[in-house]
């Protein structure tokens, strides 16, 4: 399991030393990495079942079933997350192969990727909290070096953006862990699960909850705190805002969440209604900022906070239930929901990147108004992109469709109307926005003597995004009850059953 | 760049040389004392910094330099991951695994691969503060230009 962190940390400095006499060795060295990575994430992923798998770092054995080593954790819901990161990593690297040939120093630019996903895939698989947070700032680091990759104006003000916000989240992150620590006196999440069932003050315990919640929120960009992920995530270049925006608000930001919320704290009912409000706020607010917006990276990136605020919604419709102690099976409906929207998202989230950075490489621009026509000249990217965009919008053959749907129908039948309505009506908003892109971007025949000559992207980029488009509607068989069995319900198992959780690691 | 005064210059010349051999002492004995690593890793980098304030350094012979210290910087990175891996590829499959003979407590040759890492970190660590001090002046003459 620690091979997940280990292969690409070493991938970074080798890309740093041996890249700089061997041409070419960056780009081939990362791809196979990645390969390598996600041909063992699939095979965890089939193999982890209903287990819990607990790897000692060290080898430092508990004393008296106190856990004092470092822990790391794979189960049904850790894996998935690892299956998306490196997957939509892997393709990324192989996109980036021919887009990031613009710009100088491409040794940089792999060395940091490899960095950025070796954080990422420990932030997923640690079971210990101060680890997590470790963890978090590596890939955060690396993330805002690469949204600054282009070293101009714009680029650099994003970064700088990110940079202060994203230090107030670890400020925040670091100063809840310290409360923890300090009352319970261990970072191992099962252990603290442990030490919070025994009884704990309330007043510290909500205080604590809010310093996580707000931490993490600020990592994903839940809405009162999304204001960096529009600029950071447009001016990136296209491979690592499919990055950043397809995985890593997930991994860092709502996996954390999920994971702290309900296998560390007890869930309570104001909490859940809280982050209920939250997924509400930012689903709404997200898609009305959308519409308006006539640079597509710009488009995506507000599209982003609105999609995670579905997942964030159908999870706070599952710990309202758990804490009400009603409807258990609507809950694991409506979480289950919640992270097949989480892995359809990454899909068609990375792959509209994807596309925004085949046009962007095409024709030099990425304003709508200067766009059009482009369905004869990049037949590859106009297909894909349709694809994604049905996708998002929820159009029944394609993944969206099917989370979406398990999401209302959840929140139907745990009677909240409202919520259910609400989700239908931005399902709708999204809708229109897409066939605005879908329009202006492909299907516009006005002023044609006047655009810049367009032609199709090189074939390592189309690879990239063919293939994701092939797992948008692949995805859609998560639907179909003997796949949703073997993927899904054992990560919603973990969740429900806390005690599981905690009793398989620390052996109690 | 010409560089400070001969006071400032002969006093460097004195310090220096003692500054880096305490980074060392606390480097090595980062097993036993308060310390470590990184602490040392950072005294030593600030001889390094002292002696290119005090005597100057032309544009073509910083960039250079830079490109000596990212290379030791990466080195050590990867023997550090590479001694946290020999556990794992040494038979028993547990990373950072402690295998070397642990020795007497209170040596300083003891405590398996504890000092190794220390070493090496210190050098990862070393490298890197000065790698950033390097990027700072060189942007800084780049600018000048």
């Amino acid at each position: 399991m620690p091979l997940f962190v280990v292969t690409p940390l070493a991938a970074t400095f080798l890309i740093m030393i041996v890249g700089r006499f061997v041409k070419d060795f960056n780009k081939y060295y990362t791809s196979l990495t990645l390969l390598f990575l996600v041909i063992i994430s699939f095979s965890c992923l089939f193999n982890i079942g209903e287990n819990v798998d607990v790897y000692k770092v060290g080898g430092w054995q508990p004393i008296n079933k106190i856990p004092i080593g470092i822990y790391m954790v794979m189960d049904g819901f850790s894996a998935i997350v690892v299956c998306i990161i490196n997957l939509i990593g892997f393709l990324v690297a192989i996109y980036s192969i021919s887009y990031i040939k613009r710009y100088t120093s491409e040794n940089y630019f792999y060395a940091l990727f490899c960095l950025m996903i070796a954080g990422m895939n420990g932030v997923v698989l640690s079971g210990d909290l101060f680890n997590i947070f470790v963890f978090l700032e590596i890939s955060v680091i690396s993330a805002y070096s690469l949204v600054a990759f282009g070293v101009e104006k714009n680029e650099l003000e994003a970064s700088f953006k990110y940079q202060v916000l994203g230090s107030i989240a670890s400020f925040l992150i670091l100063f809840g862990i310290g409360f923890i620590y300090w009352k319970t006196k261990t970072l191992n999440i099962a252990d603290i699960r442990e030490a919070f069932k025994t009884g704990y003050d309330k007043s510290f315990y909500l205080f604590v909850q809010l310093l996580i919640l707000s931490g993490f929120g600020l990592k994903a960009a839940i809405m009162p705190f999304h204001a960096w992920l529009p600029d950071a995530h447009s001016s990136a270049p296209s491979p690592i805002s499919a990055m950043l925006s397809g995985v890593f608000i997930k991994a860092v930001g709502i996996y954390v969440i999920i994971r702290l919320f309900f296998n560390m704290f007890v869930i309570t009912e104001s909490m859940a209604i809280l982050i209920t409000t939250l997924g509400t706020l930012s689903m709404v607010i997200g898609v009305f900022l959308a519409i308006g917006q006539w640079d597509i990276k710009r488009l995506l990136a507000y599209h982003s906070i609105s999609q995670m605020g579905y997942v964030m919604l159908s999870i706070g419709i599952g710990m309202i239930l758990i804490s009400r102690g009603v409807k258990q099976e609507v809950a694991a409906l409506a979480i289950a929901g919640g992270i097949f929207h989480l892995i359809n998202h990454a899909a068609f989230k990375g792959l509209l990147f994807l596309n925004a950075g085949a046009i962007e490489y095409t024709i030099g621009t990425r304003n709508l108004k200067e766009m059009g026509g482009l369905a004869k000249s990049m037949p590859a990217t106009s297909a894909t992109s349709f694809v994604a965009s049905m996708s998002i919008s929820g159009i029944p053959p394609f993944n969206g469709f099917f989370s979406k749907l398990i999401i209302i129908v959840a929140a139907i039948t745990a009677k909240f109307y409202l919520l259910a309505a609400l989700a239908v009506i931005v399902s709708i908003i999204t809708l229109a926005s897409f066939l605005k892109f879908q329009r202006y971007a492909f299907y516009d025949k006005s002023d044609e003597d006047k655009r810049p000559e367009a032609k199709e992207v090189p074939y390592p980029m189309i690879f990239s995004m063919i293939v994701l488009s092939i797992v948008c509607l692949l995805l859609s068989l998560l639907a179909v009850p003997v796949v949703r069995d073997a993927v899904l319900t054992p990560a919603i198992n973990i969740l429900m059953d806390p005690l599981k959780y905690s009793s398989q690691i620390i052996g109690l | 760049m010409e560089g400070m005064t001969i006071i400032v210059k002969k006093t460097t010349q004195l310090i220096a040389g003692m500054i880096f051999m305490y980074g060392i002492y606390v480097i090595a004995h980062g097993h036993l004392t308060p310390g470590g690593g990184f602490a040392g890793g950072v005294i030593i980098a600030g001889a390094f910094i002292l002696i290119t304030l005090a005597f100057g350094s032309d544009f073509f012979k910083l960039v250079k330099e830079e490109m000596g210290t990212t290379m030791v910087e990466s080195i050590a990175t990867i023997i550090v991951v590479l001694i946290g891996s020999a556990g794992f590829l040494l038979g028993t499959k547990i990373f950072f695994n402690n295998y070397l003979p642990k020795g007497i407590v209170g040596d300083l040759v003891s405590a398996g691969t504890l000092p190794l890492y220390n070493i090496f970190v210190g050098m990862e660590v070393a490298a890197s503060i000065f790698i950033i001090f390097l990027s700072l002046i060189i942007f800084k003459e780049e600018s000048l230009k």
